[in-house]
């Protein structure tokens, strides 16, 4: 009898921490449209349908290839050291019975929810690393070099740097503390962007002869916004997901928390970027304002659970602060980053990490400012390597010509609004 | 015939529409354009770069008039464009050599 009701209580465990970690990582699959959206808003609209392709096409990569090797690299059954996992393919697994009897016997270490929704919940984490990436090499950057990357990011590049974390590697030995993934996700895709950008090059006429900045406004600012507050809702999975857990007392409370310190640091990163803004140029710039919240939730995404309320608004403020900083930082050293990808998510991301250790006592800033070096010595290598091997292959930049007409006829062949007369500049 | 070209500001569009239908104006072709003339731009900010929009939108109204018509048509027009203030436009008037009705193939002042 008394084995029914724990071999009961466990299977409806078992059962809501894997709807759990289901519905979060479909939060976070919604998060590929809030990029979508969000990008296609911010690039001119001859530039439209191919940034949509990309970021439709960059998941569904991201996802076969995460499924044929990454997942299984980020996770290695066994290991070849503490920095290098070792490789096998394919997801097969699945939890059997034994594993039920293990856990309503509440053995240590007992699966506790299905390897399947294991996979799904980190496949999205790997698809939103990687659509970090094409915000900033848009409106000029060849569709299937970038598809290219996107394979080998995905298969290698990200899930040897998240074994080093998640995957039980040296970073974890090491202590560094890093929730959902400000560096593991959200640094290892700007720095991957950067790498790109500097290969790749400004946009044609983005920076005149005497280093000054030319605006080039994006063509749909309701789709950006919309786009914004696409992200911010998904990531209340990005986030509330990482608890890894929500079917009992101690994980609903923290799940709880962590929706709410989420919430609370996008909008202190609205607030403090829409004051800084109106500081220095008088004016609400509502592209300042969007990316200042998600600077705000990268900045808390590696520290969720343990701010108060009010402290995870001043995270989310400074990392809007922050941002507009670096977008302005960025252009005065000619890297052009359309939609800010790489002030978002890299340089939040690096507050981020950096500010674990004012609310989480068990983490050090050594440790952390070590992580921030690991993550990313290694992505900026790797992914340099191989933009450099793309561009001698393939070449990476669409041409002079292309760049002007508009890559939505020279990659896809189609216009994103047919109806309206084409973009001047 | 006289080909009547007026630029206006665009929220004055249908203000001139009325006031040509209540002279007895048929018809008229409108386009939207950018343009300046004395007035200057404004200046817009973009994440922190500064551009100067030279160019205005405006409205630009063409219609074909008998030549009879013509010093009530650009009375018309200047009133009901008008607001006193820089940018209120222009008139162009230039002569129309020949009009042809498509439908009906008729030529001259009853095609208008």
């Amino acid at each position: 009898m008394e084995s029914e009701t724990a071999t009961g209580l466990a299977s409806i465990s078992y059962a809501l921490d894997t709807f759990y970690f289901l519905i979060a990582g479909a939060f976070v699959m919604l998060m590929a449209a809030g990029f979508a959206m969000l990008e296609a808003g911010l690039v001119r609209s001859k530039n439209t349908a191919e940034i949509l392709t990309k970021n439709i096409a960059l998941f569904s990569v991201a996802c076969v290839m995460f499924m044929i090797v990454g997942y299984n690299l980020m996770y290695p059954g066994s290991v070849i050291s503490a920095y290098v996992p070792g490789a096998s393919f394919f997801i097969t697994s699945e939890n059997g019975s034994e594993a039920l009897a293990s856990l309503a016997a509440g053995e240590e270490g007992a699966s506790y929810y299905s390897s399947m929704a294991d996979f799904f919940f980190q496949v999205v984490f790997v698809a939103t690393a990687m659509s970090i990436v094409s915000g900033a090499v848009a409106e000029r950057m060849k569709l299937f070099a970038f598809l290219g990357f996107a394979v080998v990011f995905t298969a290698v590049i990200y899930p040897v740097q998240g074994y080093w974390n998640w995957g039980g590697g040296w970073l974890a030995e090491l202590g560094y503390s890093d929730y959902a993934g400000s560096g593991t996700v959200h640094l290892c895709g700007a720095v991957a962007a950067l790498a790109g950008v500097i290969l790749l090059g400004a946009r044609r006429g983005k920076y005149g002869p005497n280093g000054e900045v030319i605006p080039i406004p994006g063509a749909n600012l309701p789709l950006a916004t919309l786009g914004t507050f696409i992200l911010w809702f998904g990531w209340f999975g990005f986030n509330g997901g990482s608890e890894l857990a929500v079917a009992n007392f101690d994980s609903a409370n923290n799940v709880a928390r962590v929706f709410v310190n989420t919430n609370m640091a996008a909008c202190g990163g609205v607030v403090a970027a829409l004051l800084t803004v109106r500081t220095i140029w008088g004016k609400a710039d509502l592209t300042m304002a969007l990316n200042g919240a998600l600077a705000g939730l990268v900045a808390v995404t590696a520290s969720p659970l343990t701010p108060s309320p009010l402290m995870a608004t001043v995270i989310g403020a400074m990392g809007g602060i922050l941002v507009v900083f670096s977008i302005i930082t960025l252009d005065k050293m000619k890297i052009d980053d359309p939609v800010g990808a790489i002030s978002v998510h890299g340089v939040a991301g690096i507050l981020g990490i950096m500010v674990v250790p004012l609310t989480n006592e068990d983490a050090s800033l050594v440790v952390q400012a070590i992580g921030v070096a690991g993550i990313f010595v290694w992505t900026f290598a790797a992914s340099f390597a191989l933009w450099g091997l793309l561009k001698m292959v393939m070449g990476i930049r669409v041409s002079e010509e292309e760049e002007y007409e508009g890559v939505d006829i020279a990659e896809c062949g189609l216009e994103a609004y047919p109806e309206f007369v084409g973009g001047r500049q | 015939m006289k080909l009547v070209t007026a630029i206006i500001k665009p929220f004055k569009l249908e203000e001139v529409r009325e006031a040509l239908s209540s002279i007895g104006v048929q018809g008229m072709t409108v386009t939207e354009v950018k343009g300046f003339g004395r007035q200057k731009g404004h200046t817009e900010l973009y994440r922190g770069a500064e551009y100067v929009v030279d160019f205005i939108p405006k409205t630009k109204i063409e219609i074909g008039i008998d030549d009879e018509q013509l010093d009530s048509v650009i009375d018309a027009i200047a009133q009901a464009a008008g607001s006193g203030k820089i940018g209120d436009g222009k008139i162009f008037v230039t002569e129309l050599g020949r009009a042809i009705r498509i439908r009906t193939n008729e030529t001259g002042p009853t095609a208008l």
